[in-house]
C-alpha cells in the first residue's frame, strides 16, 4: 500500500549552519492519525515546511500518496493541507473571503468553494461570523478557521501543527470530535502537540523527534507497553497521618487525604487496593501523576540526551 | 494544475488583490486624486497661465498626459509593494505558497491586480483632468499601449521591491528616494528642450522620461524622444523584470527558507 506520507533520510541544514534535521526516515499510512512530537526546536516544524514547500530540504525524498515532491509537487499539494502553527491570513480579510479565496489558490469554481466555505464554517461553529474580519475573532476561533481554510480542498492529508495551542479545553474537545470524524472519513492526519493527552486520546501511530532524529517511531499502544511503572494519586476519605504499610508498593504521602503511589510494570493494582483494604483506608478516586505518554516522552528524550552524552 | 484551475487561481488572485484596495480606498484612492487636482489646479491652471505655450500647447494642455501618467506609475508601484509586502509581513502569502498556484501565476497575478489599481486612478485623473481642460487622442493605441506596459513595468518593480524588503521602511525609500526624482525629472512638468544639452542627455537615461513622452505623443501627438526607444526600453524591462521577479520567487531565499 502506497504510503500517505513517506520520508527518507529528510536532511535540513539552515543558511546559519544550524542542522535541523539530520537524515529522518517515518512513514504514515493511509488513514492513520499520526502524531509527531518532540520538544521545541526538535524539528518537528521544518519537516512540516519541507512538506508543505516552505522549507527547502537540503536532502532526502520526500513523497505525499506517492508523489515525489520533486517531481510533481504541485500534484502532491493538491492531496495536502496544512494547519500551521501561527496565524498566517490576512487580519483585515472576512472569514467567509479568506476560506473561499483559499479554494481559488487550489483551482476551485467559485461556486464549489462557496459551497464548501458554507459546509466547513458551520461544521466548525464559525458561520455566524463569516463576515467578520480575521482579527476580530478569538484564538480559539483564529484556529478553527485555520482548519477550515485547510479542507476546503478536501485534502487527503492534513497536517495540525499544534492546532490546540491556546484553546480552552471545552473547545479542545470539541476540536478533537471534529478531527476524528474526518479521520473516519478517510482524512490521513499528521498532528504535532504539546498536549501528550491529546496524542494519547487521538492518534494511533508516533514518531518522536529530538535534535533532528527520530528518536522512536511505533504505535501508541506498543510505546505505552514499555511503560514499566507508572505514578498514581490516591485520595482517602480519611484522614492518614502517615503513609500506610503498601505491602512492596512504593508509596508516600502527600497530604493528609493524598496517597503517591508507583506500581512497577508486573504489580497489580488488585494487590494495592487489598493492602489498603486490609487497613482500612478506603479510596475515592484515583488518576495518574503524569499523562502515561509525557511519562515515555520524558524519558526517552532523557535516554536520548544521555546517548549523545556517551557519544 | 490544467489550464482551467490556472485561470480561476489568477483570478481568484486579482479578486482579492481589488478587493484590498476598494476596502482601503481612502488609502488607495482618494489620496491620488486629490494630489493631482492640486496640481491641475497650481501648475496647469494658476502658474501654467503664466507659463504660456509648450511643445506647441497650452500649459495645462502639456502637463496633463504627465500627471496622469505620473498617478499611473507610482499607484500601480505603491500596490503591489505594499500588498505583497503585507502578505508577507503577516505571513497570509503561505496561503499562496503551499497551494499548487504556479511561481509565474501568482507573479502576473499581482501584477494584474496592481495594474488595476494604477489604471483605474489613471481614469479618475484623467477625467479630473477633463474638468480643467479638452483632450483630443491623437494616437489611441499608442496611448493605451504605454500607459498599460508602464503599469505592469512599475508592478513588477514593486513586487520586487517587496520580495527584498524586511521592514516597512524598505517599501517606502525606493518611491521616496527614486520613483519621485525620476518621475519629477521625467519630463513630466517640461519639454527637456528647455534644458542645456548636458543636462537633456543626462535627461535621456531616466526611463520614466520615454513613458511620459510616449504617452504624450499619444495624446498630443508631441514627443521630446523616438517613441520606439520609449517602447523597445518599456517592453525590454518588463521581460528583465518578470524573469527576475520569477528567480526570486522560484529559488530566492526571502519567502522560502
Amino acid at each position: 500500500m502506497t504510503a500517505a506520507l513517506s520520508i527518507r533520510n529528510l536532511q535540513k541544514t539552515y543558511d546559519n549552519g544550524f542542522r535541523a534535521l539530520n537524515g529522518i526516515s517515518f512513514d504514515v499510512q493511509p488513514g492513520d492519525f499520526f502524531a509527531l512530537l518532540g520538544p521545541n526546536g526538535a524539528g518537528k516544524s521544518t519537516t512540516i515546511g519541507i512538506i508543505c514547500s516552505l522549507v527547502r530540504k537540503t536532502a532526502g525524498q520526500v513523497s505525499i500518496f506517492g508523489i515525489d515532491i520533486d517531481e510533481n509537487f504541485p500534484a502532491a499539494k493538491q492531496m495536502l493541507g496544512v494547519v500551521p502553527q501561527e496565524f498566517n491570513f490576512s487580519q483585515f480579510e472576512k472569514v467567509y473571503d479568506i476560506v473561499v479565496t483559499q479554494g481559488g489558490f487550489y483551482g476551485m469554481p467559485r461556486k464549489l468553494a462557496e459551497e464548501r466555505t458554507e459546509k466547513y464554517l458551520k461544521q466548525l461553529g464559525l458561520w455566524d461570523k463569516r463576515g467578520t474580519q480575521a482579527r476580530m475573532l478569538s484564538g480559539g476561533m483564529k484556529r478553527r478557521l485555520m482548519i477550515a481554510r485547510a479542507l476546503i480542498h478536501e485534502p487527503k492529508l492534513l497536517i495540525l501543527d499544534e492546532p490546540t495551542a491556546g484553546v480552552d479545553i471545552e473547545l479542545r474537545r470539541s476540536m478533537w470530535t471534529f478531527l476524528q470524524e474526518i479521520n473516519r472519513e478517510g482524512t490521513t492526519i499528521i498532528l504535532t502537540t504539546h498536549y501528550l493527552e491529546e496524542a494519547e486520546s487521538l492518534c494511533r501511530n508516533i514518531a518522536i523527534i529530538d535534535k533532528g532524529d527520530i528518536v522512536e517511531n511505533t504505535s501508541i499502544k506498543s510505546l505505552l507497553k514499555t511503560l514499566n511503572k507508572e505514578v498514581f494519586i490516591l485520595d482517602s476519605r480519611d484522614t492518614l497521618d502517615e503513609c500506610p504499610d503498601l505491602k512492596g508498593f512504593e508509596g508516600r504521602l502527600l497530604d493528609d487525604h493524598s496517597l503517591e503511589v508507583t506500581v512497577e510494570k508486573g504489580q497489580s493494582l488488585t494487590e494495592l487496593f487489598a493492602a489498603l483494604g486490609e487497613q482500612g483506608i478506603s479510596i475515592v478516586s484515583m488518576r495518574n501523576r503524569a499523562n502515561r505518554l509525557e511519562e515515555l516522552f520524558v524519558s526517552l528524550l532523557a535516554e536520548n540526551k544521555q546517548l549523545e552524552g556517551e557519544e | 494544475m490544467n489550464s482551467n484551475a490556472v485561470w480561476t487561481s489568477f483570478s481568484t488572485i486579482i479578486r482579492r488583490e481589488v478587493r484590498r484596495f476598494m476596502r482601503i480606498w481612502p488609502q488607495t484612492l482618494v489620496p491620488p486624486v486629490i494630489t493631482m487636482s492640486l496640481y491641475f489646479v497650481i501648475f496647469g491652471s494658476l502658474i501654467g497661465s503664466r507659463i504660456g505655450e509648450m511643445g506647441g500647447y497650452s500649459y495645462m494642455e502639456f502637463v496633463v498626459p504627465g500627471l496622469i501618467m505620473m498617478a499611473v506609475i507610482t499607484n500601480s508601484y505603491a500596490n503591489v509593494v505594499s500588498s505583497f509586502y503585507s502578505a508577507k509581513f503577516q505571513r497570509n502569502v503561505e496561503e499562496l505558497l503551499v497551494s499548487p498556484t504556479p511561481n509565474w501565476v501568482i507573479l502576473a497575478g499581482y501584477v494584474l491586480g496592481s495594474v488595476t489599481r494604477g489604471l483605474i486612478v489613471g481614469l479618475v485623473v484623467t477625467l479630473i483632468a477633463l474638468s480643467f481642460t479638452s483632450l483630443s487622442v491623437q494616437h489611441i493605441g499608442i496611448t493605451i499601449a504605454i500607459v498599460l506596459l508602464t503599469a505592469v513595468l512599475f508592478s513588477l518593480a514593486g513586487f520586487i521591491n517587496a520580495i527584498f524588503a524586511n521592514s516597512f521602511d524598505d517599501i517606502s525609500i525606493i518611491p521616496t528616494f527614486v520613483l519621485t526624482p525620476l518621475t519629477y525629472l521625467g519630463g513630466v512638468f517640461y519639454s527637456i528642450e528647455l534644458l542645456s544639452p548636458f543636462w537633456q542627455g543626462l535627461s535621456k537615461l531616466n526611463p520614466i522620461l520615454y513613458m511620459v513622452n510616449a504617452f504624450r505623443y499619444g495624446v498630443l501627438g508631441v514627443s521630446d524622444i523616438n517613441v520606439v526607444w520609449a517602447f523597445a526600453g518599456v517592453l525590454s524591462f518588463i521581460v528583465l523584470l518578470f524573469a527576475w521577479g520569477l528567480h526570486l520567487m522560484t529559488h530566492g531565499k526571502r519567502l522560502r527558507h
